[in-house]
């Protein structure tokens, strides 16, 4: 299957930083429908319709979160647009940012609208700073247009922490506090930045608001699969030919994506959805992605044949370790002992009941732990233990030939004693 | 821009003080025990909530950084891409190892989060600008430019 267009379908094809070149292209007809002709009710109804779901990760209905702030009386309500791209491996926001900056404004324009808002922030990694300037212009562009006259859109920066995409820390974030995750409930549309109700939506989610404005409900949902509709994009990068951004509809499979379109060969593995997300054998290459099997933020790693799963999980959980907020125990103490059991494992130090550890503590971090960072740190870990269980065992059982050649490497590097 | 003392101890008053921090950490280079300070009197905040926050990011140091700081992304894509090789020309260019700087104070070198270029791994930033598709043998003729 050939990819699918929408979210991407000006990439490329207008000048970001010229709004003239957007609306050309037929930009903004979406955003005065929806101010002119429609009510916010019908907005939001529309958006409910089509099934959008959110494409941050979690995949909750776009419809129904704009439905719970626009229903609450409030004296402020907020639109943030999460840009704090940090998952591992994703870089299709980067992507929309880069090359259609007016597509996002756009899409935060009609959300606006239809939840009451009057402020919006745009909450960008620092690690995307040279976005920051181009975005503030491209805002600065549509405010000159005249389509900001019902909210002001102010691009804000993070600071450096993974944990800042997880919503409730990118509130505390923007309020100038630590960036640690809050407890749920309450949650953001009742009570959110500044105790007020918020709706946080992701880039993606955002940019395929005019499209279904434009097109209409019925058209979007008859893309996609059972809950999960229109398409979905997707980063690919590891061990393929065509590393890169891909947009293809909801329900194609993993093996469309990653060995037609990126060209992978002589595949072990991939995992999808970043640092948290599942790792699945090269047999499992016909799953269809959607919200029902595998998707979180489309992050696609490709594995080949040489790779050492062990070693992917350590990485894995570097990551989450270091990314932690440290503020719910389960977390933060049992990503320090996982890390701890995996450089055992590959300094050949394991023994069999590390595999039982690993186990017992994944379990109980995903049904303990706050938010989703310690929730989902114990996914890759089971799905390795799941499909990869004879690396463990084998690991396990060549500790000694393990030390020995690594012992041997330390002789050889000065770097190695230190 | 300085908060009056409504402004700061307002509902939404603390909002200016990750901007302020970070303004402060990009001028002078990290944020020390005065600056922390100062930004405490203004939000009316104890020091020890400012420094909570500095600490808490990635991108507020609070110790002295090298004049460029030169980010290595460790995360799977660039490690399956062998960053790990990458690191190791760096080390050897400038002698030092990830979390020193160096001695004539030009680099400080830290190996960070993914940096949403793995579509180009290995990849590093320095400062603000990003290399993507690096090579061992690249690393001086790069490190070079800053010289």
């Amino acid at each position: 299957m050939a990819e699918k267009r929408i979210v991407l379908s000006k990439c490329g094809s207008i000048d970001p930083q010229d709004i003239g070149t957007y609306i050309a292209k037929g930009g903004f007809i979406a955003f005065i429908k929806a101010r002119d002709k429609m009510k916010p009710q019908a907005i939001i109804a529309e958006i409910k319709k089509s099934g959008l779901t959110g494409r941050g990760g979690a995949g909750f209905n776009t419809g129904l979160k704009w439905e719970l702030a626009r229903s609450i009386k409030a004296k402020a309500k907020y639109l943030l647009c999460n840009a704090d791209e940090g998952e591992v491996g994703t870089f299709k926001d980067k992507y929309i940012l880069s090359n259609d900056p007016f597509g996002l404004i756009e899409g935060m324009c009609i959300a606006g609208l239809a939840i009451g808002a009057q402020q919006a922030f745009i909450y960008l990694r620092n690690e995307y700073h040279f976005l920051y300037d181009p975005l503030v212009r491209a805002v600065g562009q549509v405010r000159e247009k005249g389509y900001l006259k019902h909210m002001d859109i102010q691009v804000f920066e993070g600071a450096g922490a993974y944990i800042c995409g997880e919503e409730s820390a990118l509130m505390n974030s923007i309020e100038g506090m630590r960036g640690e995750s809050r407890y749920k409930p309450p949650y953001p549309p009742t009570r959110g930045l500044w105790g007020l109700p918020t709706i946080i939506n992701n880039v993606e989610t955002l940019m395929n608001v005019p499209h279904i404005i434009n097109n209409g409900a019925a058209w979007f949902s008859a893309m996609g699969t059972g809950r999960s509709k229109g398409t979905k994009v997707f980063s690919v990068s590891g061990d393929v030919s065509r590393p890169g951004v891909y947009e293809l509809e909801m329900g194609s499979t993993l093996r469309e994506l990653v060995v037609g379109l990126a060209g992978a060969d002589d595949l072990k593995a991939v995992q999808i959805g970043g640092a948290t997300g599942n790792i699945l054998p090269a047999s499992m290459l016909d799953t269809p992605l959607s919200h029902e099997t595998y998707l979180g933020s489309g992050a696609v790693v490709a594995l080949n044949s040489g790779r050492d799963i062990i070693d992917v999980v350590q990485n894995d959980m570097h990551f989450l370790n270091d990314e932690s907020c440290g503020k719910c125990t389960p977390c933060r103490e049992g990503t320090e002992v996982m890390l701890e059991i995996f450089g055992r494992l590959a300094r050949g130090e394991g023994h069999e009941g590390d595999i039982n550890s690993l186990d017992a503590l994944a379990r109980a971090m995903a049904v303990s732990s706050l938010c989703g960072l310690g929730q989902a740190a114990a996914v890759p870990v089971l799905d390795s233990l799941r499909y990869f269980y004879n690396d463990y065992i084998d690991r396990i059982n060549q500790s000694h030939f393990l030390r020995s050649y690594l012992g041997g490497e330390l002789f050889k590097s000065e770097e190695g004693i230190r | 821009m300085v908060p009056s003392k409504k402004e700061a101890l307002s509902e939404n008053g603390r909002a200016g003080l990750l901007p302020a921090l970070k303004d402060r950490a990009g001028r002078e280079g990290c944020l020390n025990r005065e600056s922390m300070s100062g930004l405490a009197g203004q939000y009316h905040l104890p020091l020890n909530e400012v420094y909570g926050v500095s600490t808490f990011y990635a991108f507020l140091p609070v110790l002295p950084t090298g004049k460029n700081i030169i980010r290595v992304c460790r995360c799977l894509p660039c490690h399956l891409k062998d960053a790990q090789a990458v690191i190791g020309s760096i080390k050897k260019e400038l002698g030092i190892a990830p979390g020193e700087t160096s001695g004539d104070g030009k680099f400080s070198f830290e190996l960070v989060s993914c940096i949403g270029a793995c579509d180009q791994a290995p990849a590093m930033m320095i400062n603000d600008k990003l290399y993507g598709d690096l090579t061992p043998a690249g690393i001086a003729e790069i490190l070079k430019s800053y010289a």
